[in-house]
């Protein structure tokens, strides 16, 4: 038990304390909350642009007129489509490597171009996940703004999308904490996040049981937490569900 | 009741599936101010949608809808404008889920009208007076009959002052028990001076309420007349057949 303990104790030194190593660790953590926060708020906004013309474009189908900014808005809705057909059927490693390798290969700010990878792909799930929310929307709703004279517009913003928030913000929630895991692979682009540090330690030492680890450790104490924060959020969703 | 046309249908047609159903097949009506027009027929005979073609909830394939002397399916027109001037009534009441009563009725007032929460509030809750549910005004929908939903719904519509209401089968998704409340309501309505047009099945509110009743069958206007003439000397087959299966 003892010579177990000091073996531990040696370890430790040597992969977290030993040339302040544990700063390896700390700033990939920064790097993966700052990489995941950036990307949640692209990706929001990317989604919430998509999801807006991919439901307004299917929503007035019926009614809608041939005009021109009829055929506009469907231009836009086909691009949409592209989009997510191509961010949802490559992985998401492959799209990093792209940004950050490829298209991007001049610059060396690695947490920027994780962020617009991971937030251009979060976008197309997060565009998803609204527009299934507005579309599970009973369509006697949108009846009701329209008949009362709401144009789509204030229908959609004093009817409609208050129900939408209620309904997805726990998926939108989900989302987040599925977005804070996959940027684990930011490695792959040279990326220095958590992963990435712990892999560093690991390569320094030799040592790869207690980085990886800690590493583990860190990933499913922030998960945790933020699951905890999805269940207080939904119990409070019902509790006020009129 | 004065002759002044309030909507004159032209030739309203509307398709469906791409052109393959024909819901509506030239469809020629007018609605006077101050009537109440029922309209009558079998399940599939284009009622529902001529009723919703006449606030372009259901845009028309071909023909011609004035309102108030407004041609409102030119594409130029702001349909949003005289959308506030038709009240609407659906079969599933549509009130907003999210939102107590009081708010479900001032939402459209304050925002369109410009009214002032108070002014707006204040005319709701007569309204709420008047259909004798004043102590729910802070529920919230899911908290309510369907009665009490319709006529809720009713006064919502109302809170627009509304110079025309269309009911889209408004007792048809009710328990059979709080038909009567709602229909009261659509009476007291009527004898206001209300111009309606109701689609329904409710034969009795027809023949009691109805200046004019409509008899709709493959997309076209069939029958009309009087309630006395609809009903007790109907002239077509077809309507003949329909009253036999549901008096």
């Amino acid at each position: 038990m003892q010579a177990w303990f000091e073996g531990f104790k040696h370890q430790f030194e040597l992969n977290f304390i030993q040339r302040s190593r544990w700063k390896f660790i700390t700033t990939g953590l920064g790097n993966t909350l700052l990489i995941t926060l950036f990307s949640l708020l692209l990706g929001l906004v990317i989604g919430v642009i998509i999801a807006g013309v991919r439901s307004t474009y299917d929503k007035t189908a019926a009614t809608a007129r041939p005009t021109f900014g009829r055929k506009v808005l469907g231009f836009f809705n086909g691009l949409c489509k592209v989009y997510l057909t191509v961010l949802r059927g490559t992985p998401v490693v492959v799209q990093l490597m792209i940004i950050c390798l490829v298209i991007f290969a001049w610059s060396d700010n690695g947490v920027a171009l994780a962020s617009l990878a991971f937030g251009l792909n979060s976008g197309a799930y997060v565009a998803e996940i609204i527009r299934g929310g507005i579309m599970s929307i009973d369509n006697g709703q949108f009846e009701a703004g329209r008949s009362l004279g709401f144009n789509y517009v204030q229908t959609m913003q004093h009817v409609v999308l208050p129900q939408v928030f209620k309904n997805v913000l726990p998926s939108l929630m989900n989302e987040f904490i599925a977005l804070l895991k996959e940027t684990s692979v930011a490695g792959y682009a040279a990326v220095r996040d958590l992963t990435y540090g712990g892999n560093t330690i690991a390569g320094q030492t030799y040592n790869f049981f207690m980085p990886l680890i800690a590493v583990a450790l860190i990933y499913l104490a922030l998960v945790m937490t933020l699951t905890w924060l999805v269940g207080k959020v939904e119990r409070r969703l019902r509790s006020n569900d009129h | 009741m004065t002759t002044d046309v309030l909507i004159r249908v032209e030739g309203l047609e509307k398709h469906f599936g791409g052109g393959s159903i024909h819901a509506l097949n030239g469809v020629d009506a007018e609605i006077r101010r101050g009537e109440v027009v029922v309209v009558i027929g079998p399940s599939g005979s284009g009622k529902s949608t001529f009723l919703r073609c006449l606030n372009l909830l259901e845009m028309p394939s071909a023909g011609r809808i004035t309102f108030e002397g407004v041609d409102i399916t030119d594409p130029k027109v702001n349909i949003n404008r005289h959308r506030q001037k038709m009240g609407m009534v659906f079969q599933h009441f549509n009130l907003f889920p999210n939102m107590t009563v009081l708010k479900n009725m001032t939402c459209a007032p304050v925002t369109l009208r410009k009214k002032t929460k108070e002014a707006a509030e204040a005319t709701a809750k007569q309204l709420l007076e008047r259909v004798g549910l004043l102590d729910r005004a802070d529920a919230y929908p899911n908290q309510l009959s369907g009665g009490q939903k319709q006529r809720i719904a009713i006064v919502r519509a109302l809170c627009m002052e509304p110079d025309v209401m269309l009911f889209d089968e408004p007792t048809s998704a009710l328990d059979p028990e709080m038909v009567g409340e709602v229909l009261d309501v659509m009476k007291q309505l009527a004898r206001e001076g209300m111009t309606m047009v109701v689609v329904t099945h409710e034969m009795g509110f027809a023949r009691e309420v109805g200046d004019r009743v409509i008899f709709m069958d493959g997309g076209r206007i069939i029958e009309q007349g009087s309630p006395e003439a609809v009903f007790e000397h109907p002239e077509n087959a077809r309507l003949k057949e329909f009253l036999g299966k549901i008096l």
